[in-house]
């Protein structure tokens, strides 16, 4: 039996994709950091690289931007999620911002931050709104909004961006957790709706999404794409340091660059350290909160605040991408107009057939990758199943790994790793890359579904005389088609909105559209932006439009799938 | 050789702990109900039987069908058919491709769907090929079940807590159709209940399983 021996080497072959990249690029980055680059004629081991950093007079503000941001973008998400959470679930506001989940997570990063920027420039669609009536400028002011010094044009545009992807996480941890029972009775006991989840549920519902919450903080504080976007420029973040220095002609400075990709793992493993101290003076204070027996007064203001600022999360987003549409369109456009003088096709004419390569190549990586990860992930979930191969709680932990370590640190390594031994960049490499962040979410995706599928009805089918590969093809898969195409859907998005493994693995000559759009950040062509961010939107918005609409055809005359 | 289906000294544990020890034989045509409060291990002798426990749990003993030793051979072979309290009707196929998953391969197209359309006349559900399972009653699905576990021609029929999600009128007609459709074809049936009135109408033997301390 061919499969008997091919499925227990999947779950072996599925860490080391996820795994094997992540450790070899840290090895790569320790090696010239270290002053180690035979590429370059360099040979270690030396600490100047460390010295060289140092040096340099922007490094202080730049160590913290990164933690400033990512912290605050954590803290910031993680409260709105949790107070919207808590005043609202279950409530028809709350149903509605849980039907724009889906089609806000598939947002790109990229798209997202440039639609906030367009947004919120001087001359962005706010400003033009209000313009003149209410403000009576009748040109743009002469404020610093974007890219602003402390990043907080930054630290909004991860918000907006984390925001629904904690409450994602945070709707999986609510179905384990028993939230309405314990909410009756502490609303019996005079709670009020915020007080009483707080002090109930968020203790248990913490507990399972703390991993996710991890991922936001890592994430933001080494954010490439969002940075170069929303940014400040002198100083840079730390992370758009090192792929300034990664990407410079000048190999020497290859090792400057591996010694502060060191840094920014040390920067947020020290921050993981911190939250986690965090965590127990939180669980201290509350449990004092809890002792002390307070119902909640300000509760309805504070659930009013919290569905505001999901609400303006969702709108940002939503609206940035309009404007960024309303942008490809427009023909000549003053301030303050409010729309464009005239619509026209030309940007579209103009930039279309460069989109159209762009799309080519990023359909081409995104659809091998999801479908390699849904393949593992599959056969990872199938071997469970077959051969009891259970993943433990720690084995979670390396799910969440490669989530886990800061891109800016294994990325350069991996690429510096690649250039000494003489291979070649491009696409099958870029795909390797991408693999490693698809893999983890396609497999979260797909867990759960897969798990819960009735094991009945397995055994039903082998007592028809159905074999294990038949029961999976013939009665598993079919059952479990929507989740499969909505964990595709998540899949490609990912792999759409990778920036920095796109450019480092692929040397700069993969072409994506997320790498052709943040190439654009620069140049301030927001006609241009305006196509790409579309068009990149579109590329991950589409499958999970048809995640929804193929099901609901296949299964058009089956009931008993159509809410599966 | 021995006809029907042989239980010999049965041992099932659950990390370290015995759950149940059992030996029984049901010969061909007749029932042995197994009763007792539920966590006694009934649905676990079950799975053991098909060939489907859990890897948490540990067994020993060992299980022939009509003389053959089916102890070790993989669950799809072991010509045990079960029925569960859910329909368990596959939902993303119709009630004829229900039944044809079931139905043994062999015989052409045309013989395959008279096979299949018998089957439903003989449960008064004819015509009903082509219909979604989800938009059968609780006592029609059950019958497809029926049917679906029948045409694969298993030489024994488990039964774990079939009719408890029927209400009672019902129940009384499809535990009758089940009792008569396995004994008409001479198959030993094994049921697990914690409902006397199933057990007495079962009407053969019971043994009642009381949890080892």
């Amino acid at each position: 039996m061919k499969t008997r021996r091919l499925l227990p080497i999947l779950p072996v072959l599925t860490l080391l994709a996820m795994l094997g990249p992540v450790v070899a690029g840290l090895y790569g980055t320790a090696l010239p950091a270290f002053g180690h680059l035979p590429a370059a004629g360099l040979t270690g081991p030396s600490l100047n690289p460390f010295f060289e950093l140092f040096d340099w007079a922007g490094l202080p503000r730049a160590v913290m931007l990164s933690l400033g941001v990512g912290v605050g973008a954590t803290v910031i998400a993680l409260t709105i999620v949790m107070l919207l959470t808590a005043g609202w679930s279950g409530t028809r506001a709350f149903r509605f911002l849980e039907c724009l989940l889906s089609p806000l997570l598939s947002v790109p990063h990229a798209a997202a931050a440039f639609g906030l920027a367009f947004l919120i420039t001087p001359s962005g669609w706010i400003s033009r709104a209000l313009s003149p009536a209410v403000t009576g400028w009748d040109r743009p002011p002469d404020l610093l909004i974007v890219q602003d010094p402390l990043g907080l044009t930054m630290m909004a545009g991860l918000v907006i961006k984390e925001v629904p992807f904690l409450l994602l996480i945070t709707l999986a941890a609510l179905g384990q957790a028993d939230t309405t029972r314990s909410m009756a009775v502490a609303q019996a006991l005079g709670y009020g709706r915020v007080t009483g989840w707080l002090k109930t549920v968020f203790p248990r519902v913490y507990a399972q999404i703390r991993l996710a919450v991890y991922v936001v903080l890592a994430y933001s504080m080494s954010v490439v794409d969002v940075a170069v976007i929303l940014g400040p420029n002198t100083p840079p973040s730390l992370s758009v340091y090192i792929v300034r220095l990664m990407s410079d002609p000048d190999l020497a400075m290859r090792l400057q660059g591996a010694a502060a990709a060191l840094l920014q793992l040390g920067l947020v493993i020290g921050a993981l350290i911190i939250w986690r101290i965090g965590e127990v003076v939180v669980a201290a204070l509350g449990l004092r909160w809890i002792m002390a027996g307070h119902r909640g007064k300000i509760d309805p203001v504070v659930g009013a605040f919290a569905l505001l600022a999901s609400g303006a999360c969702a709108f940002a987003v939503v609206v940035g991408i309009v404007v960024l549409g309303v942008w490809s369109f427009a023909g000549f456009w003053s301030f303050p107009d409010f729309l464009p003088d005239q619509f026209t096709l030309r940007n579209w004419m103009r930039f279309g057939p460069n989109t159209l390569a762009a799309l080519g190549e990023t359909a081409l990586i995104a659809g091998c990758v999801t479908l390699v990860a849904l393949v593992l992930t599959i056969g990872c979930l199938e071997a469970e199943y077959r051969h009891g191969l259970t993943l433990s709680q720690r084995g979670m932990w390396l799910l969440y790994l490669p989530l886990l370590v800061p891109q800016t640190a294994f990325l350069p390594g991996l690429q510096t790793l690649m250039l000494n031994i003489g291979a070649d960049v491009g696409r099958v490499p870029v795909m390797l890359a991408h693999l490693v962040f698809v893999l983890p979410y396609v497999f979260l995706s797909l867990a759960d579904p897969f798990r819960a599928w009735d094991a009945r009805m397995g055994t039903i089918a082998n007592a028809l005389g159905a074999r294990p590969d038949r029961v999976l093809w013939a009665v598993r898969l079919p059952m479990l088609l929507r989740p499969i195409l909505t964990a595709m859907a998540v899949g490609l998005s990912v792999s759409v909105g990778q920036y920095l493994a796109t450019l480092l693995i692929g040397g700069g000559r993969v072409a994506t559209l997320t790498t052709e759009a943040v190439a654009l950040a620069s140049g301030g062509d927001r006609r241009a932006i305006g196509v790409y961010g579309l068009m990149q939107t579109g590329a991950a918005l589409v499958p999970f439009t048809l995640a929804l609409i193929v099901p609901a055809i296949v299964w058009r005359n089956r009931k008993g799938l159509r809410h599966g | 050789m021995v006809k029907g289906l042989t239980l010999g000294n049965v041992a099932i544990s659950k990390g370290g702990t015995p759950l149940l020890s059992l030996s029984a034989t049901v010969a061909p045509g007749e029932v042995l109900s197994i009763m007792g409060p539920s966590g006694v291990g009934k649905s676990t002798l079950l799975a053991f039987v098909t060939g489907t426990l859990a890897p948490v749990f540990s067994a020993s003993g060992s299980v022939h069908l009509d003389g053959q030793d089916i102890t070790h051979t993989p669950p799809h072979q072991r010509r045990v058919g079960i029925l569960f309290q859910d329909d368990l009707l596959f939902p993303h196929l119709s009630v004829g491709a229900n039944l044809a998953f079931g139905l043994q391969v062999g015989g052409t197209k045309q013989e395959r769907l008279a096979k299949i359309n018998a089957a439903l006349t003989e449960v008064g559900l004819e015509g009903f090929a082509n219909r979604d399972p989800a938009t059968l009653s609780g006592g029609q699905k059950a019958r497809v079940a029926l049917m679906r576990m029948l045409l694969s021609e298993p030489s024994a029929l488990l039964l774990d807590e079939p009719f408890s999600r029927l209400d009672s009128a019902l129940r009384a007609q499809v535990r009758e159709l089940v009792f008569a459709r396995a004994s008409a074809r001479g198959l030993p049936v094994l049921m697990v209940t914690h409902d006397a009135e199933d057990a007495a109408a079962a009407g053969g033997e019971i043994i009642t399983l009381t949890p080892i301390q």
